[in-house]
């Protein structure tokens, strides 16, 4: 070998020495977001609180353990074809933690791309059902809330206003739903519990995208139901809101889902909204220690991402917190056992697989009240999320329940065949949890 | 059928031909451009949105309501202009989907116009009126629909006024008769074509402000143009009074469609049945119910 040609080496060497080096200190999260089209308020917003918080932990910790958080965007207007391009073009950048698309649809194209690339995707508060159960799922985390814990967390909250789960027998609820896959999620799980607590359940579909709802409307007020539960999307929900007032049904006796309960829902409808419920996993407001942290650190540095100040502590924006809360600490909890380094997606599907946060190092964290807590297992992807209602008094909303806890034991069965049915489908060997966390845990005593 | 089955039936067809009323409102502005020039303006819906978001954001940056209103049908009338002097000139003697694709286009780039200069926040209008329904007879009739449908009247009669008593409209209806003629007689076909724009807008303002009070001002406001496009198949593409009588009929379809067929079919067939029965028209008479049949010559 020429001299020349080891001058070439050492420079290639140093140059991928530095790359490293780079890399080393990077935890990158692509983001598949939506500023514009029909669904940019709650793409701008949630997208903004998880950057904000993103942009808090650098500024403030100077990243995690060191390691700093970057990231970049893809608009895909919340189009499924568009987010699945922004997929293949942000997946190579180095040192991907996670994906995050606040989307059913996007996330649904996803599954079998990510489970491929060994990355997890989150689904806060949304996607699949049956992946919570993470022995088939290994990739998917539908934190904090999936829809049939939405379902039962509604029907748990209703029963305490009738003052108790017996009394709802005999009562009768409407389901008012989305005509989308994500409407009808939750329609079996609706007449199950309608079957199991003997009250009476009429499910209505409104056809995309919502925008007309006054023959839906009369029906409901010929079925005399006792609540309505609104599972809506959009435009849907303010035209719900409104039409309710127009066939005169009371706005308190109507009970939003988890994607019914945004400013955004209400405003629109005026004065038709107020009095209006919805349930939530994040209480909305800027009181909570680590939203006055951002306004501190990063917005008075004019370095917010939301562009009117007046959305900080909407309920998107918290739960874009909430949603950057629990990424972070996945990260961290993983370094802990992989190094403070950039971890690979697989090393943060394990800090998921063990994000527990419980009442103390929530509020350790600057989120007492914002939210409750999670318990994240190789088994249970969901993580025994806890929700609270709120209650729209024409300004804002107010924290009507304590933290609720959906009937998780109900549920379990449920999801497990459907997963199995998933597992069979598509020829997944399901893991040995118990096995998993077995090893882990020798693994981490001989550390010890 | 009993009585309170009979109320129920009134009720949901008199919410039916309330709501048609809205759609009419939507369809009247493809129709005034149509008349025309022959084109589907897909961008009906850009403009409606553009339209509400404006007068809103006028309005919450302290504007009063008529100020808000005139400086954005005068912006909606700049807009008129800008599409014939870069759109419609350049294109003329084109084929009509030529022409059709044109407006796709430009519907995205108003979106996106409007979206840029007014951003993407959902936004409340409130117009004064109050929506608590009124009781009549046993049925409930929504107040704000009441009036919606009467401001869709006055706008039409002034519609017919200004196109049957004033020279341009006079212009306009000879346009639309025989464009060759027209210009053959000395008509200056631009001016007409600005002026229809302006109209277009014009009636893209009064549905904004009405819709946007019903669903909130937000994106999905364009998609109101969904709802216009059977109730053209169903009126005729060149008929004012065949958007209004093809608005009421599909109003009524699809409530009583929903609510009687509905259930037996699944639910949500709203968004459908309104097709179907335009659809079958179609295949009946071409041209709609008031449209005029085209006869080209070979």
């Amino acid at each position: 070998m020429t001299i020349k040609h080891w001058l070439r080496a050492a420079a290639v060497a140093s140059v991928a020495l530095t790359s490293a080096a780079a890399l080393a200190d990077e935890q990158y999260f692509p983001l598949q977001s939506y500023r514009v089209g029909p669904y940019a308020a709650g793409g701008t917003g949630f997208f903004g609180g998880f950057i904000d918080y993103l942009n808090l932990i650098n500024t403030r910790d100077g990243g995690v353990n060191g390691v700093k958080l970057t990231w970049s965007e893809g608009e895909t207007q919340y189009e499924v074809e568009r987010g699945v391009e922004v997929y293949e073009r942000l997946k190579n950048n180095p040192g991907v933690a996670a994906w995050n698309p606040l989307s059913v649809g996007i996330a649904y194209a996803m599954i079998d791309r990510i489970t491929k690339d060994k990355v997890p995707l989150i689904t806060i508060n949304h996607g699949r059902t049956d992946s919570t159960d993470g022995r088939v799922f290994p990739y998917v985390f539908p934190l904090l809330l999936n829809p049939y814990s939405e379902t039962s967390g509604i029907v748990n909250y209703l029963a305490g206003r009738e003052g108790g789960i017996e009394k709802l027998k005999g009562k009768k609820i409407v389901v008012l739903y989305h005509g989308s896959p994500y409407g009808k999620e939750t329609i079996p799980i609706y007449d199950l519990l309608a079957k199991q607590f003997g009250f009476e359940v009429q499910q209505i579909e409104v056809p995309h995208p919502g925008n007309e709802q006054q023959a839906q409307w009369l029906t409901i007020r010929r079925a005399k139901p006792d609540y309505v539960v609104l599972r809506g999307w959009g435009v849907m929900n303010p035209v719900a809101l409104k039409t309710a007032q127009k066939t005169g049904f009371p706005a308190d006796h109507i009970v939003g889902n988890v994607w019914s309960n945004s400013e955004e829902d209400v405003r629109p409808a005026g004065d038709a909204a107020k009095g209006y419920v919805a349930i939530t996993t994040q209480a909305s407001g800027a009181d909570y220690p680590v939203v006055q942290e951002i306004i501190k650190t990063v917005y008075d540095a004019n370095k917010g991402n939301l562009q009117d100040k007046a959305r900080i502590g909407s309920v998107y924006h918290n739960l874009g917190i909430v949603n950057g809360i629990l990424n972070v600490e996945a990260i961290r909890i993983a370094q802990a056992k992989f190094g403070k380094r950039t971890l690979t997606g697989d090393e943060v599907r394990w800090g998921f697989e063990n994000l527990r946060l419980d009442e103390a190092r929530v509020a350790a964290l600057g989120a007492k009240g914002l939210f409750h807590s999670i318990n994240v297992t190789c088994a249970n992807h969901e993580g025994d999320g806890r929700v609270t209602f709120q209650q729209w008094d024409g300004q804002k909303w107010k924290v009507v329940s304590d933290w609720i806890a959906p009937d998780w034991k109900l549920l379990r069965p449920i999801i497990e065949k459907s997963a199995a049915q998933y597992a069979v489908e598509h020829k997944i060997e399901p893991r040995d949890c118990a096995r998993e966390e077995a090893a882990d845990s020798v693994r981490k005593a001989s550390a010890e | 059928m009993e009585l309170a089955d009979f109320q129920f039936f009134v009720e949901v067809l008199v919410g039916g031909l309330l709501s048609g009323v809205m759609y009419s409102l939507v369809a009247i502005g493809f129709v005034l451009i149509y008349k025309t020039s022959g084109v589907l303006n897909f961008a009906q819906g850009a403009l409606l949105l553009f339209a509400a978001l404006t007068f809103v954001s006028l309005v919450e940056k302290g504007l009063p309501f008529w100020a808000a209103f005139a400086l954005t049908f005068a912006a909606l009338t700049l807009i008129g202009i800008g599409v014939e002097r870069a759109v419609l000139r350049p294109l003329v003697n084109q084929p009509p989907i030529t022409l059709f694709m044109a407006t796709l286009g430009l519907s995205y780039i108003i979106e996106g116009a409007a979206q840029l200069i007014w951003g993407t926040q959902v936004h409340a209008l409130d117009l004064g009126i109050d929506d608590t329904p009124i009781d009549v007879a046993g049925v409930f009739i929504s107040t704000f629909d009441l009036v919606a449908a009467g401001v869709a009247a006055a706008m039409v009669a002034s519609l017919l006024a200004f196109f049957r008593f004033t020279r341009i409209g006079l212009a306009f209806q000879a346009v639309a008769d025989d464009q060759f003629a027209a210009v053959a007689v000395g008509l200056r076909l631009h001016r007409v074509w600005v002026v229809v724009w302006t109209a277009a807008g014009l009636v893209a303002l009064v549905a904004g402000l009405l819709w946007g009070a019903r669903l909130g001002v937000q994106f999905s406001l364009s998609l109101v143009v969904l709802k216009a496009l059977p109730v053209l198949v169903l009126g005729g593409f060149d008929s004012i009074a065949g958007a209004i009588v093809g608005g009421l009929i599909i109003g009524a379809v699809e409530k009583l469609g929903e609510v009687y067929l509905g259930p037996l079919l699944g639910g949500g067939i709203e968004s459908w049945i309104a097709y179907a029965v335009a659809l079958a028209l179609l295949l009946v008479k071409p041209s709609g119910l008031f449209g005029r049949p085209s006869t080209e010559r070979a």
